[in-house]
């Protein structure tokens, strides 16, 4: 079964009969006793996950378990970008693979995401960083023949808020320019992937949270939920925020930390930024959606929490940072501001991987990066789920990499020369 | 009556007219006018359009809840987004509508409103995805069609600061709980902080007249804020938002009343032991067709209007009310002289009384009644009386609709401080259950809102606040007043509406009540999913005016009551915050502060090109002679230092005293080198491990006596290596005795290298036999260098026979000179950071950051030797023993000869395999630093390969955009191998 | 911005701190006693609570003192360890 296409002839009919009739995006069922395969958490990797394993594996009996509203995790709470310029080599492949599905996704779900492909700019304001950006622009050629390294110049005239002095305390020095960078509407996201799982036969239960992991042996059986037990012999965890907590159900210790990572957008503006920028020197990098905020990211707060809160003086070293690549913005007002919890591994790398209990997998770790990911990972999860077996993209990223030493390290600090 | 200013009233200065434009139309008020009332004064009745549908819209508030009046102000003010209501009028003040063009009046926008049936909630989700690639298209009409104000052409001309404040009892609100608040836990003794956003105080006192103690309510005001602005220990700041409440008290307050011309405005970091919010209600308004014509405002802002600013919203007004305030209204305004055509009350039996007050002032009340229907596109010319649940009835000329739906309490601070909120039944409002910070609220924003009970609430958290602070509060009663009528709400706030007419619930997102049906409809049916879907609450006034009837249309269609759906998220900010403010003098020079070496000035008068190498310290790059460019300058000074004598400043190194009788057996943990049997005045190199075997820095360690020891580390480890043996030595092995001490500013340092090195050491050292038997390579001695106190150590990170001298920060740059002239005659050359890395390339020594990036252990660096792995424990030793992490092919470090050796390989570029079989796309390694080596006068590289010692002799190749180029594999050690240079 | 209580310098804000994370995870006594398996686990793993988690604090930019504090990662409410 398919969900009733959505176009600009059903959005035309449906306008003569007052909206009236539009169907359910997804149902809210009742969740059975059992199914195929059981999926915990419901934002965009659960769910891409559940669409996938009825696309390309034909299993469709499957329950989503979501203890909020779905996409109201980490899905709902980041910075919208999406971009493959990463260090290591297994990391350039997989999120570039993610970044072409991003590409096709609304007409794969036939749901709007609004992927824009806008190109990001990541600024380069030490020569110790240059040397990085050029290792990073090489590797990068192998995947996005079009990504370089460009002048300050360059940079002014994609972007004219910046500021190019080179008396700056930290000149623009150079930039990296990834064209294929770009956003998407967040919730469309979750929402594109739910409504098709749901018309595949998926049943995505809203509020239901998972209390514990039921295990026979060496095996998963199920779980149990604030609805009461549900079976199913395949476990998928597909949770950000709480991966520890999770897997602590099952007897697993992840080699994960739980850090609060704040967000903020500014009031809606006309068009004035049609990249993503990035400045990495100082934690900052913002975008403006098509709605005409600014959402801009910074670094994470330093301690371990689970509280989606953080401290004003993140924020206060984002905005000046900001304003001092873009002085213009002093009278640009903050409109909100949030926080995620994100999940950091030891490596920074995600863990997509089945675990030492036959039948439960982890699909966590992600940390600030996981929303770029979504479909690559639902793609790879969903094949690990049905076959049992990692894809060749997603095999860097097993928990078994530890043990093995094969750490996929994302966090290299800036060489100087000494 | 001029226009519509009332001839009397308000809290303007009606001798001081002043002139400003709107729209571009020359207008006047009076100082004490915002935009917004002189806009009403001026009989200005359309002031923005809509941010969908750009219907003509008027003010709806007098407050920070305006959702309407958008504008752009010009000039040297020249910001977007700025709420009418909350902008102060100044002479010459310029401000345009957002999001319209031309104008508000006449705007081509509004085709959108005529097609809006095509575009209800969540339109965008399912259109505009075909013709594939077609989105970017769309998407340039869809964002130049959104977004409001424009980013200022030019940067604020007026400055930001930021400071911390601290304070016994922070109160936030200055109405009636605010001031008694401040004043019951003032007389206290207890330093307290009263922050408001007015830029008077007094709350809704100053909107609604009222009396205290048998006198006007702003009379008691007057005296209050007297008696607290005497009192030395009370700080009352007006103008001045309190915008955010973080974790542990941190509350940020935005202070626009600077005191200085050129300061726009102050961010306060307020760190409060107790806090009293008393941040007053919003008025709640109504849902009914129609009900965002210019006209249609809020019952309180008319009066407001009326109160401070002595404006009529209108001539002719018809309140529509579910509860009882709407009839006091009515009484203020005829009072005033704006004429109350009628009261339509939603509720079924109105008190006798309310309806008896009315007929009494001739005012008709339809009772059970709502509203149909509202006429005038432009503004209000009628409004239809239906009853409830009905559609169609008789309609009423009037000018202005006035909605009493009730109050809105202000808890944004409190949910953002993790308070936990509960449904108040009778209200059909939230109001703050559970507290978890050290806050308590008092007043309107926790559902009180009658005067006596709102000022007995305000004594209450004062006194509360400053006992829980520590101190004694005598008795404080608070004043007489009465609470008025009781509101006696009925829980309607949606009226039925034709089918097709629009009744909105966010008024500028242009969310109306059947999109959020629609959104339930289509299974968005959490409150956030509703939000998101219809963008209702997500404007720029976040849901002020329009959450709770979101949530309300909500119930009604799941049929539950809103309690079962929840309350939404606060989320700081409780007013947009200019980010300006929030950067302050944060932004500037010193957003990161540098450093320089003693040696600085020199530098800069030999024209060195400074550039921040590691851990902000900013330094010479290379000492350019006329017509050099960086590549010739480098080579110049790479070759001094392989054939004659150069100089250079490595004072950044991070430098460490260890002391103790348990630091050589402290430190033989901390390095895998061997320390223990390090003999006194020699030097080791040292690597420092993570515990899981990679390489987390290098540097020298020296012995200067049986328990002290002196540590480099890289540059830009310095703070990390420091924190790395505190951490070791507190949190792991208390018990070892030993201090550690960063002395990285203490010492400064030249390093005097090359051939010629001792040549000119021996010109100015004293006391230290230069000899190399008496002074070996990896000694250290004391003397005296050009006469001041010195270390020097035999260390080399270039190859050659070198000399670093240390002296106290103070005598660094007099040390320089002198070795500057002393070597004149040898030609002594200073050497800037490049050089230094051609150097070290050329010698193929690793560094931190290039070839240990992380993942690189001390074997793959091909300094498996320096590994004692004899010794019982190090850190990182149980890793590297690991029998996983040795089965596998490694990345090693191995040298690359290109094979046209004029021209430098890439760094960072990728490096291929040239054998049959292997993937052509998967790199096998990279180039991690490349030099024209000075010595042997060809390009070489460094590269870190997977198995690249076993491909000694044999071929790689870059990849294609890194030039292809072939190059032949080698030990990385390109000069010297066996270290004759620097042990000469 | 948290408010952290130093054992000897008072109450200061985060911006002076650093966190050290779990003060439990103890490096063990003799590492070469550990199979790989269990020396991985201790490498790697974290406890990660939900809840209340004893935690190292490093006063860096202050005093310089290593310190235990107990704090709840879910409220952030914070107890000195004596």
């Amino acid at each position: 079964m398919a969900a009733r296409r959505y176009s600009i002839w059903s959005l035309i009919r449906n306008a003569l009969a007052y909206h009236e009739g539009w169907a359910r995006a997804w149902r809210a069922p009742e969740p059975k006793p059992a199914y195929d395969a059981i999926i915990i958490g419901g934002g965009g990797h659960g769910l891409a996950t559940a669409y996938y394993l009825a696309r390309d594996h034909g299993i469709a009996n499957v329950a989503v378990l979501e203890k909020g509203w779905l996409g109201g995790g980490n899905t709902g709470r980041n910075t919208v970008t999406i971009r493959s310029n990463y260090l290591r080599d297994p990391s350039i492949r997989f999120y570039e693979h993610a970044r072409r599905l991003y590409e096709e996704m609304s007409q794969e779900l036939n749901f709007n995401v609004m992927f824009s492909r806008r190109g990001q700019i990541d600024l380069i304001q030490t020569w110790a960083k240059l040397r990085d950006a050029r290792r990073r622009s090489l590797s990068m050629a192998l995947v996005d023949a079009e990504y370089e390294i460009i002048t300050p110049e360059e940079v002014k005239r994609r972007v004219p808020l910046v500021e190019i002095d080179p008396t700056a305390r930290l000149p623009i020095l150079a930039a990296t320019w990834h064209p294929g960078a770009g956003i998407a509407r967040h919730d469309a996201v979750a929402w594109g992937y739910a409504r098709q799982a749901d018309a595949a036969g998926v049943d995505i239960i809203q509020n239901c949270e998972v209390t514990g992991i039921r295990r026979d042996g060496g095996r998963v059986t199920g779980v149990e939920t604030t609805r009461g037990p549900i079976a199913a012999p395949r476990i998928g965890v597909a949770v950000a925020g709480h991966a520890g907590v999770v897997a602590a159900m099952a007897g697993l210790r992840l080699p994960i930390e739980t850090v609060p990572l704040q967000a903020f957008v500014s009031e809606p503006l006309k068009p004035v930024l049609d990249v993503i920028l990035n400045c990495p020197a100082l934690h900052v990098y913002l975008a403006q959606t098509d709605k005409g905020e600014l959402i801009i990211g910074g670094a994470a707060d330093g301690y371990t929490s689970y509280a989606q809160r953080g401290g004003l003086h993140v924020i206060e070293q984002s905005v000046a940072t900001l304003i001092e690549l873009m002085p213009r913005l002093k009278r640009v007002k903050m409109l909100r501001q949030w926080a995620g919890m994100i999940d950091l591994t030891y490596d920074t790398s995600p863990i997509i991987s089945a675990t030492p209990v036959d039948g439960l997998y982890l699909n966590v770790g992600w940390g600030s990066g996981g929303f770029k990911a979504i479909p690559a990972s639902g793609e790879g999860f969903a094949h690990l789920l049905a076959t049992g077996r990692p894809s060749p993209l997603i095999q860097p990223f097993g928990l078994d990499r530890f043990a093995q030493g094969r750490l996929v390290l994302e966090t290299a600090g800036a060489s100087n020369r000494e | 009556m001029t226009g519509y200013r009332l001839d009397r009233g308000g809290r303007i200065d009606r001798t001081r007219p002043i002139e400003f434009r709107f729209n571009g139309c020359a207008l006047q008020g009076f100082a004490g006018d915002t935009l917004a009332s002189a806009l009403l004064a001026n009989g200005i009745g359309v002031v923005g359009r809509s941010f969908k549908y750009h219907r003509p819209r008027g003010l709806i508030a007098a407050g920070v809840e305006e959702c309407n009046a958008i504008v752009q102000l010009g000039g040297d003010d020249d910001a977007p987004n700025m709420v009418a209501t909350r902008v102060a009028l100044t002479e010459g003040l310029d401000a345009r509508s957002v999001n319209c063009w031309p104008g508000p009046n006449f705007d081509f926008g509004a085709i959108n409103d005529r097609l809006g049936r095509l575009l209800p909630a969540g339109f965008y989700y399912k259109t505009f995805m075909g013709p594939r690639g077609f989105w970017p298209l769309y998407e340039w009409f869809i964002r130049r069609a959104a977004g409001l104000g424009r980013v200022p052409e030019r940067r604020d001309p007026l400055g930001y600061e930021k400071r911390y404040d601290h304070c016994d009892v922070l109160v936030v609100g200055a109405g009636p709980a605010g001031l008694m608040a401040a004043v019951a836990a003032g007389r206290s003794g207890a330093r307290v902080m009263l922050v408001d956003e007015r830029p008077e105080p007094g709350g809704m006192l100053l909107d609604a007249p009222d009396d205290i103690d048998g006198h006007p309510a702003l009379d008691w005001v007057a005296a209050v804020t007297a008696e607290l602005d005497v009192m030395a220990n009370v700080r009352r700041l007006a103008d001045a938002t309190a915008f955010a409440y973080y974790d542990h008290n941190l509350i940020g307050v935005i202070e626009r009343n600077t005191g200085r011309a050129n300061l726009r405005e102050r961010l306060r970091k307020v760190r409060a032991r107790q806090v009293v919010l008393a941040a007053g209600a919003i008025e709640r308004p109504l849902v009914f067709p129609d009900n965002d014509r210019p006209g249609v405002m809020l019952a309180s802002a008319a009066l407001a209007y009326v109160e401070r600013w002595g404006v009529a919203p209108g001539r002719r007004a018809v309140i529509v009310t579910n509860n009882s305030s709407a009839y006091d209204t009515a009484r203020h305004l005829k009072a005033r002289g704006v004429e109350v055509a009628a009261i339509v009350d939603l509720r079924a039996t109105p008190p006798a009384t309310a309806l008896a007050e009315a007929a009494g002032a001739g005012i008709s009340v339809h009772v059970g009644h709502g509203v149909g229907g509202i006429r005038g596109r432009m503004g209000v010319t009628a409004l239809q009386v239906a009853p409830v649940g009905e559609v169609g009835g008789d309609w009423i000329d009037c000018d202005l609709v006035l909605m009493a739906g009730g109050w809105t309490p202000g808890v944004h601070l409190f949910s953002q401080s993790g308070g936990k909120l509960r449904w108040e039944p009778d209200l059909g409002c939230v109001v703050p259950d559970r507290c978890v910070q050290a806050e308590r609220s008092a007043g309107a924003c926790r559902g009180r809102f009658g005067l006596a009970s709102v000022l007995a609430d305000g004594t209450r958290a004062g006194a509360e606040a400053a006992r829980a602070a520590g101190f004694a509060v005598r008795d404080v009663t608070p004043p007489v007043a009465s609470n008025g009528p009781a509101l006696e709400l009925a829980l309607i706030w949606e009226m039925a509406g034709a089918r097709g007419r629009r009744a909105f619930v966010d008024f500028q997102n242009d969310v109306t009540a059947a999109d959020i049906r629609l959104a339930r409809r289509e299974g968005y049916r959490s409150i956030e999913h509703v939000k998101r879907y219809t963008t209702g609450g997500m404007a720029i006034d976040q849901g002020k005016t329009g959450n709770l009837n979101l949530i309300d249309v909500l119930a009604r269609a799941e049929d539950v009551a809103a309690s079962a759906i929840g309350t939404t998220t606060y989320r700081p900010p409780y007013t947009p915050v200019n980010f300006g403010a929030l950067a302050a003098q944060d932004a500037g020079p010193t957003i990161v502060p540098w450093r320089e070496t003693p040696m600085t000035p020199w530098h800069a008068s030999a024209g060195a090109v400074m550039y921040e190498a590691g851990a902000t310290w900013r330094r010479p790059g290379y000492y350019p002679r006329p017509d050099e460019d960086m590549e010739a300058a480098t080579l110049r000074e790479a070759r001094a230092v392989r054939f004659g004598v150069g100089i250079y400043d490595s004072s950044p190194l991070g430098k460490f005293e260890v002391r103790g009788p348990d630091a050589a057996a402290f430190l033989d943990r901390i390095y895998c080198t061997r320390i223990l049997d390090l003999p006194h005045h020699r030097i080791r190199y040292g690597l420092m491990l993570r515990e899981d075997g990679r390489l987390f820095d290098d540097g020298t360690v020296m012995r200067l006596g049986p328990d002290h020891f002196f540590l480099t580390s890289t540059t830009g480890n310095a703070d990390a290596v420091y924190a790395w043996l505190e951490r070791w030595h507190k949190c792991e092995w208390p018990a070892l005795k030993l201090w550690i001490t960063p002395v990285t500013t203490v010492w400064a340092n030249a390093v005097v290298c090359g051939p010629h090195a001792r040549d000119l050491m021996a010109r100015v050292t004293e006391g230290v036999d230069l000899a190399s038997k008496a002074f070996p390579f990896m000694a250290v001695r004391e003397g005296k260098v050009a006469g001041l106190p010195a270390r020097v150590m035999r260390v080399s990170f270039t190859g050659e026979l070198s000399f670093e001298i240390n002296v106290p920060a103070r005598h660094a740059l007099a040390l320089w000179e002198a070795l500057i002239d002393a070597g004149r005659d040898m030609d002594i050359t200073p050497v800037g950071s490049e050089a230094s890395h051609v150097l070290r390339v050329e010698k193929g020594y690793i560094s931190v950051g290039h070839e240990a990036d992380g993942m690189a252990g001390p074997d793959d660096l091909g300094l498996g030797r320096l590994v004692a792995r004899d010794k019982p424990d190090f850190i990182g030793k149980r890793s590297l023993a690991i029998a996983a992490w040795n089965a596998g092919p490694r990345r090693q470090m191995v040298g690359l000869l290109p094979e046209n050796g004029a021209a430098l390989l890439p760094e960072g570029a990728p490096v291929m395999s040239v054998e049959a079989g292997r993937d052509p796309s998967a790199p096998i390694g990279f180039v991690t630093a490349s030099a024209m080596g000075p010595a042997l006068g060809r390009s070489l590289s460094i590269a870190m390969i997977d198995d690249g010692r076993a491909l000694i002799g044999r071929t790689v190749q870059l990849s294609a955009r890194a030039g292809s180029q072939r190059a032949l594999v080698v030990d990385p050690v390109f000069l010297d191998p066996q270290g004759a240079r620097l042990r000469s | 911005m948290l408010l952290i209580p130093c054992p000897f310098c008072g109450l200061r804000n985060e911006e002076e701190f650093t966190s050290g994370s779990e003060a439990d995870r103890h490096r063990p006594a003799d590492p070469i006693a550990l199979d790989d398996q269990a020396w991985v686990a201790h490498l790697f793993e974290r406890a990660n609570p939900k809840g209340a988690v004893r935690e190292w604090w490093w006063h860096g930019r202050g005093c310089r003192l290593w310190f235990v504090l107990e704090r709840d990662t879910v409220t952030n409410a914070i107890k000195v360890v004596p």
